[in-house]
């Protein structure tokens, strides 16, 4: 037990497991992962270049690649920094807080949709020149 | 897993036990992340409500198709899945020094703390490679009705809608806000990388010297290999919104 923290309020002790088998083994998950992500990566870009790149279908990819992308956070995080090893209170005081992620994200993303209608519905202006609007018009006149 | 079993029904909190059942540091290491995941959440959110708010995005496989030494090959993902792989293995070598450290293998835990740094040398090295080759590589854009060349740059992004310009197809400035977030995201996470490269190194020599070994525990090395996996992970979450979507 030497190879732990001595202190008697703590009865937590690494795992002393000779081989390295789980770690190897998300390894290989979190490389397969990847490629998997990757090879999404290159259809997406070949249905961009098609002539009619079909939105719907390059949506749902998009989709599984964010979901690929969380089961990778779950492994690094349960496996490589040992948080599914923890006392079930302290998971629950780290992955708490972040749920609050799933409004902001949802609420931001609305929030730019809305902003995208908006300036298409009342500024017929490209929207990329919109700060390239002529300054109003200095009144020569009005001294002060 | 405990090898002291804890018992079912434990009062954590009637003291006499630490509540957690983890040191002081290591509890507070977690905060310290979580809070660091705000701060990286907050920005990609930014990023995304800016993204959304546009009628037109740049593509990235347009943007990042070059490998270094590849001349003008498209290759799109090629670099940045070599970037991610690096990262990717250096997390291993990592999570396996922490393993020797609990086997009080101090040989062990120089060894892969030494592949480690090594990896994360090599991720910087890639993104220093990328932003020069966004910093000054040119592209032709169609600016007030004549050609010019752009790089990429926080208030430049030659990568934006192509238009019809004497019978044939150019690109016409794109989203400032592209190269801003792709730069501040990057630079931030890099600097993490760097930070994190920099305690590796500070725990190395901390190993080399017997501090741990006389200490009794390896408990260090965890918490460095935390801040480093904690890089990895922000790091899947910058190639998802830069480079696959």
């Amino acid at each position: 037990m030497s190879a732990s923290v001595t202190s008697s309020e703590i009865s937590f002790h690494p795992e002393h497991a000779d081989n390295t088998k789980a770690i190897w083994r998300t390894f290989w998950i979190l490389s397969f992962l990847t490629i998997v992500e990757l090879t999404i990566g290159l259809v997406i870009y070949n249905i961009h270049k098609g002539e009619h790149p079909n939105a719907t279908l390059v949506l749902a990819f998009k989709g599984m690649v964010c979901i690929l992308t969380l089961a990778k956070a779950y492994y690094i995080v349960s496996v490589f920094m040992h948080l599914g090893d923890e006392v079930r209170n302290m998971i629950m005081t780290i992955i708490v807080p972040l749920c609050l992620f799933v409004w902001f994200i949802a609420a931001f993303l609305w929030d730019g949709t809305s902003w995208k209608n908006l300036k298409n519905r009342y500024n017929r202006v490209d929207v990329n020149q919109t700060e390239q609007v002529a300054p109003a018009a200095k009144e020569k006149g009005a001294k002060d | 897993m405990s090898t002291v079993a804890v018992q079912q029904g434990t009062k954590w909190w009637s003291g006499g036990k630490s509540p957690f059942n983890a040191s002081y540091g290591k509890v507070m290491m977690w905060y310290f992340l979580m809070s660091d995941a705000f701060t990286f959440g907050a920005f990609l959110i930014s990023y995304g409500t800016i993204r959304f708010s546009q009628n037109h995005w740049v593509d990235p496989n347009h943007v990042f198709n070059s490998f270094p030494f590849a001349g003008h090959a498209n290759l799109p993902l090629a670099f940045v899945s070599l970037m991610t792989f690096i990262l990717i293995a250096s997390s291993v070598t990592m999570v396996l020094a922490v393993h020797e450290g609990h086997k009080m293998n101090r040989l062990g835990v120089e060894k892969y703390m030494l592949w480690t740094i090594l990896g994360g040398i090599c991720f910087l090295s890639c993104q220093a490679w990328e932003w020069t080759h966004l910093l000054t590589g040119q592209h032709e854009v169609l600016v007030n009705g004549h050609l010019e060349l752009w790089n990429t740059t926080v208030s430049h992004n030659p990568f934006g809608p192509e238009v019809m310009f004497n019978g044939k197809e150019v690109a016409t400035p794109g989203p400032i806000a592209f190269g801003s977030y792709f730069f501040e995201i990057t630079g931030f996470h890099g600097f993490h990388v760097f930070s994190g490269v920099v305690i590796n190194i500070v725990m190395y020599i901390k190993t080399r010297m017997k501090h741990f070994e006389l200490r009794g525990h390896y408990e260090m090395i965890e918490k460095a290999g935390l801040y480093w996996h904690f890089v990895d992970l922000v790091w899947v979450f910058v190639f998802l919104c830069f480079y696959l979507i």
